[in-house]
């Protein structure tokens, strides 16, 4: 089968992270830049499908032209078979609806039988992608799994939900999100490191997608931040008094708070 | 306020120097070095039993066991990204830096370069993977910077060798599934190949060191134990043999102990930023910062030594001389570091908590193996002058 993983460039989000003063997008440049986490486990998914029933991995990102090492190789060196790398500057600033036009015009590109992304990425925390897709591809999508099993042309997902699970079943082609519970990414090796310098890199621009540069980018979106302003400080919590009422008040915070 | 930080290597931008094949290595490295060891280390170095076997796996799976090497499994790296993995490794732990080099560079090494066909694809394959774990037995209770005079024997006995002797501060030893062990014969020193356990081998494990305690250092006692012909290395042919190994090793020290000393200060400047003494933060005095300034400019030196060597190894450039001054300088300056780095600590400075003693008194072990620092001044010296002042 084939696959194609949606791999995205984030800032650490170990680091502090910040918004740049003239647009209000994430400041890019000022952060170290890496592999969406969720998205190791999106790759190691497709790698053990594919290990499986055999078939090819190819890696999706769209995202500046130094993500190629922060994100693609690293990407690469786990084990996927090659890369397609959506550079454009008119990008910039693009919503995750734009985005997910690129990223739909992109995959029409491609031959795949499955589309796997993380559940969420660290910077933008969406979680919309997957449906995105499904509406302009016109194929199921299923969000947040925690187990993907293929047989005969179908798929099988354990989705993860508040509670327990809920099992999914879609017919393929399907786009399917994962969470961290669904596997332990592989590290890569050194081999795999030095073979994945060879796996080709296709880069794409948007004309190469028939996309002009006005449909995306900031002023194309559907949705712009007008201001941003740091989070007030934490307030001084409750002090509850034990006057033998005590154990009441705490429970009915923990109902309020919805912990019980 | 607080201006922006730059961590002690970023200071002189030492990473432009690196290709992306080589950055990759060393992120691979961090990163399995802060997954699977970082936050196990310190126990195991307060029990002094670490789990060799299953790191050798990990570091086996990775590629970096006998990653300089070619064909039989092993990776083919350069030596620059063999370094890179020593310093990611010993920023972790000294232990488990000596666990890479002695399984690596030291036996792995040795039957690569001497052995015969049959004994590379016997073990070097298992050895790559960290199935197979090897030691190299060099040292005697008697014999240490002067390995020539060693007084293990191996005779002849028929088509058998026979082998008598006692080997010391072996690192693997206990856990070791085959030694590369030198002995005198009547055609000089040779290497033998003694798979363990074998009968008359005797393995004890050395539990009360106070240093490097996160690595499995044993004795060999050898007693009358017989081995067939095919046990000998046949391209190992006197002490040069043995001493070749060694270089490989020392290479990687010269790195690695960098790895220790730039764990040291790292942290130790994030607890200067952050401990407050007489109202402000102990990074603010100027004496602190001396001591941080004085020691990121020796660490930088030194890295950009030991890349050197690296690079002088990947041009096929590198002699032994050159190793003896980069481990002298490099070990020298990483246990001055440590301590100094331990005293800006304080009383944590001793605490298990911080990793900064443990370096500290990891890198006393790292000065005296792989040639002493008076060894290498003298080989250093001997360059020099023409003068052989050893003996
Ligand atoms: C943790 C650990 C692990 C080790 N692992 C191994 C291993 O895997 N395999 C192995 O074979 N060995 C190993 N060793 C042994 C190590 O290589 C020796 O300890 C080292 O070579 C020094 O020998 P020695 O301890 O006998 O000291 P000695 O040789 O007795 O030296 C004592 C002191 O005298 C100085 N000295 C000696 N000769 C001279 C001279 N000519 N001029 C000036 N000063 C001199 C030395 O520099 C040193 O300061 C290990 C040691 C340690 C501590």
């Amino acid at each position: 089968m084939k696959i194609v993983v949606l791999v995205k460039q984030v800032p650490d989000s170990g680091e502090e992270r910040s918004l740049r003063s003239d647009d209000f997008t994430v400041d890019r440049d000022a952060a170290t830049k890496r592999m969406n986490e969720l998205d190791e486990h999106a790759i190691e998914a497709a790698l053990q499908l594919v290990e499986e029933h055999g078939g090819e991995v190819t890696v999706l990102t769209m995202a500046p032209a130094d993500a190629l090492e922060s994100t693609v190789r690293k990407a690469l060196q786990m084990g996927p078979d090659r890369a397609v790398h959506i550079v454009d500057e008119a990008i910039h600033g693009s919503c995750a609806v734009t985005s997910s036009a690129v990223l739909a015009a992109a995959l029409r590109t491609l031959e795949w039988d499955l589309v796997l992304c993380g559940a969420e990425s660290t910077d933008g925390r969406v979680q919309a992608m997957p449906h995105m897709l499904s509406e302009r591809l016109d194929v199921a999508a299923v969000t947040g799994a925690r187990k993907i099993t293929v047989s005969g042309g179908e798929i099988t997902v354990e989705r993860q939900v508040d509670d327990g699970y809920e099992l999914v079943q879609a017919a393929l082609p399907a786009i399917v999100s994962v969470w961290d519970t669904i596997n332990t990414p592989r590290y890569p090796s050194f081999k795999l490191i030095m073979a994945a310098k060879k796996k080709p890199v296709t880069t794409l621009s948007l004309a190469d997608l028939g996309i002009s540069p006005d449909q995306v980018g900031l002023s194309a979106s559907t949705s712009q931040v007008l201001h941003a302003a740091p989070r007030p400080p934490r307030e001084a919590g409750v002090k509850v008094i034990d006057d033998g009422s005590g154990g009441v008040a705490l429970v009915d915070f923990l109902a309020a708070e919805k912990f019980v | 306020m607080m201006a922006e930080r730059t961590g002690p290597l970023q200071l002189l931008d030492l990473d432009s120097l690196l290709s992306e094949d080589e950055r990759a290595v060393r992120d691979l490295v961090r990163r399995i070095a802060d997954d699977t060891i970082r936050p196990y280390v310190a126990d195991w170095f307060a029990g002094g039993d670490p789990p060799v076997r299953e790191l050798a796996r990990q570091l086996g799976t990775a590629g970096l066991l006998g990653m300089r090497l070619s064909g039989y499994g092993c990776a083919g790296a350069s030596a620059v990204a063999y370094g890179l993995t020593c310093m990611e490794l010993e920023a972790a732990d000294s232990g488990v830096r000596s666990l890479a080099s002695v399984q690596g560079s030291l036996a792995m090494y040795a039957i690569w370069r001497y052995g015969s066909e049959e004994q590379k694809q016997e073990w070097l394959p298992r050895m790559a993977a960290g199935e197979v774990i090897g030691c190299f037995g060099l040292t005697e209770p008697d014999h240490g910077s002067d390995p020539g005079s060693m007084t293990t024997r191996a005779r002849r006995d028929g088509a058998d060798w026979v082998l008598t002797g006692d080997k010391m501060w072996i690192t693997n030893a206990p856990v070791a599934d085959v030694a590369v062990i030198w002995a005198r014969t009547d055609q000089g020193i040779r290497g033998f190949l003694v798979p363990l356990p074998t009968p008359g081998v005797t393995v004890s494990r050395i539990s009360d060191k106070l240093s490097l305690r996160a690595s499995a250092t044993g004795e060999i006692v050898l007693d009358d134990v017989r081995l067939p012909q095919e046990a000998l290395l046949p391209g190992a042919e006197g002490l040069k043999a043995a001493l070749s190994c060694l270089n490989e090793a020392r290479y990687g020290i010269v790195w690695g102990a960098l790895g220790a000393a730039r764990d040291c200060l790292e942290t130790t400047i994030e607890y200067a930023v952050t401990r407050e003494q007489f109202g402000r933060p102990i990074a603010g005095f100027q004496l602190t910062q001396a001591k941080l300034a004085d020691m990121t400019v020796e660490l930088d030196k030194g890295f950009l030594l030991a890349l050197h060597l690296g690079r002088l190894a990947d041009t096929g450039r590198l002699r032994p001389e050159m190793v003896s001054v980069g481990k002298l300088n490099n070990v020298r300056e990483a246990l001055a570091i440590a301590r100094e780095c331990r005293a800006i600590l304080g009383a944590n400075g001793i605490s298990g908590a911080y990793p900064v003693m443990r370096h500290a008194v990891n890198l006393e072990s790292v000065l005296t193996y792989e040639g002493t620092s008076e060894i290498h001044t003298l080989v250093i010296g001997q360059r020099l002058t023409g003068l052989s002042a050893f003996t």
